[in-house]
């Protein structure tokens, strides 16, 4: 068992989403940063979509019960385990009645907290992800408060050895980014110049910046006619445009449906680089072809491999 | 066919909101389902377009877009499989506090209140598609003499189960939401009860009929449902291609 002792700012379940019921509406949720979500998980020997906690700016603090083995990853969020520092991007056994807190995150957004096993609440349309909007999966189907106590699973599926990760594997989070976009399937709606101007400015990320969508400040992107379209689907990752000129990107809670038309989207493998980017922070874009973005997907894939590996080997 | 993403494919009948534009994109979303192929993460119908997220690792977008190309043709040979649509009852209790906008829609359209209930209720709508929220129809049909302007100003949080209208839309949420339609009543029934084994009452294609209840049925009904005892009303008596 796990006590939650301080709740942190938003502070949810989340695993690799939920997926297949986007034709009901129901969005995929799911960790913000799939990658430290993954790399946690995999630093502890769990599957990689195992329950893990998801903190975001301001961590929260936890008392153990039992003895576990967990992993940190993602933001640093000055993490201590009674009291004494812990890396992030490693695993490390928690003593009975031993106690993580964690304070503000000093580079990047959000931290992931996996612990051997899985969190283990109740399974929703075949995902433990929360959906707070709809009070769906996780804890209640909210975000953690203090007092809350969580299970913890047995799905361990290897052996592992506490480690930390070699540094090749460990991203850096600046307040600037890079993100790669790939065209489509609106981008005949904007001229030319517009597309230009969206590629060659500098955006920054507002405070209207959620689990639903990143709402970003910049020069304006116009549409040769009308900004909406009649609704159709939104992928994750998805650059919606509305009247306004702004962009917002579509991130894990991102409703699936909406009218407004959609330059392109930014990559599946860069998604855990802009999840990792706060209020204030700076983004370019880059346009990219598919084959680039299917690179990406397969290094990505290269590296769960190489992690998964080494956690094996110790 | 569109690119969505690296890992989105979206096969798209038109730009328009029509019955015939949907039942292609439906009819294909079924197809897909039906067959099961390796890759395919989930397929997501809207008004006018099908959406399918794959695994692009599992399989090239090439190899799909043969294969959906291949089902295209398919529908054009065997038309119409035609399945008796479903007609969905949706008891709703109009006006007062659970519909406080009853009276503007009364009053912006010259009918009385009673009118607009009968006019709302008169006929089944398509369900065009599930979005925005889980659960959500969207629907069409809506006659044009109740059709009302959206609120400027959208409230932050709308109850569930409240019916409203929005331009030529109607339909109701599902779940807690911030919305600009005019709410005209509250229905007792939810589009989305994780509860149940299936979690979602209505699909694209089926026909969604509100009807007019009394505020004891609006509790009775309401009783029943949080008890688990309350079985949706659901007949398929034909309608053909209404929009």
């Amino acid at each position: 068992m796990i006590t939650v002792i301080h709740q942190g700012h938003f502070t949810t379940i989340q695993d690799e989403g939920r997926w297949g019921y986007q034709a009901y509406g129901m969005p995929s949720a799911g960790a913000m940063d799939r990658y430290s979500c993954r790399v946690a998980n995999l630093l502890v020997g769990n599957k990689i979509n195992a329950a893990v906690i998801e903190m975001t700016m301001f961590g929260a603090s936890f008392k153990f019960d039992e003895e576990q083995l967990v992993a940190v990853c993602g933001a640093d969020m000055q993490g201590r385990l009674n009291d004494a520092p812990i890396s992030n991007w490693s695993s490390f056994l928690v003593p009975k009645r031993g106690e993580i807190k964690f304070a503000s995150a000093t580079t990047g957004y959000r931290t992931y907290l996996a612990v051997r096993g899985g969190v283990d609440v109740p399974v929703v349309l075949e995902s433990r992800s929360t959906y707070t909007r709809a009070r769906v999966g996780g804890y209640e189907g909210r975000a953690l408060q203090q007092g809350d106590v969580l299970y913890v699973g047995q799905d361990g599926a290897f052996q592992v050895h506490t480690q930390n990760l070699e540094s090749q594997y460990i991203p850096q989070y600046g307040e600037q980014i890079n993100l790669r976009v790939l065209l489509g399937p609106q981008d005949n709606m904007f001229t030319p110049e517009a597309i230009s101007t969206f590629f060659e400015s500098v955006y920054t990320i507002t405070d209207q910046s959620d689990r639903i969508g990143y709402r970003l400040k910049g020069p304006r992107i116009m549409h040769t006619g009308k900004a909406d379209i009649v609704s159709d689907a939104v992928c994750l990752g998805a650059i919606q445009i509305p009247a306004n000129g702004m962009p917002v990107i579509m991130t894990a809670d991102h409703p699936t449906t909406d009218g407004f038309a959609k330059l392109g989207s930014v990559i599946r493998a860069d998604l855990s680089i802009l999840a990792q980017a706060r209020p204030g922070g700076t983004i370019r874009f880059r346009c990219i072809g598919e084959q680039e973005a299917i690179e990406a997907l397969k290094h990505e894939k290269q590296c769960y491999i190489s992690i998964t590996k080494l956690c094996q080997d110790g | 066919m569109l690119v969505a993403s690296e890992y989105g494919l979206v096969v798209e009948f038109g730009t328009t909101i029509s019955p015939e534009i949907n039942m292609l994109a439906q009819r294909l979303t079924r197809l897909l389902n039906m067959k099961r192929i390796e890759g395919i993460i989930e397929v997501v119908p809207t008004y006018r377009s099908v959406m399918v997220n794959f695994d692009p690792l599992c399989i090239t977008r090439s190899d799909l877009s043969e294969f959906i190309w291949q089902i295209l043709s398919e529908i054009k040979v065997r038309d119409i499989e035609r399945l008796p649509p479903r007609i969905v009852h949706v008891p709703v209790c109009y006006g007062g506090v659970l519909g406080p906008d009853l009276d503007f829609v009364a009053r912006y359209t010259g009918l009385s209140t009673q009118e607009v209930i009968k006019i709302h209720t008169s006929k089944p709508y398509l369900v065009y598609m599930l979005g925005f929220t889980p659960g959500f129809p969207y629907l069409g049909g809506l006659p044009d003499r109740i059709a009302v302007p959206r609120q400027e100003k959208p409230r932050a949080k709308i109850p569930e189960g409240s019916v409203g209208i929005g331009g030529n839309q109607t339909g109701f949420y599902p779940v807690e939401s911030p919305g600009e339609w005019r709410l005209i009543g509250r229905t007792p029934v939810k589009a989305f009860n994780p509860k149940n084994t299936n979690p979602f009452l209505f699909s694209a294609g089926d026909y969604l009929h509100f009807i007019n209840i009394n505020i004891d049925e609006y509790f009775r009904i309401r009783r029943e449902v949080e008890m688990g005892t309350y079985i949706p009303d659901v007949s398929s008596m034909g309608i053909e291609g209404e929009g």
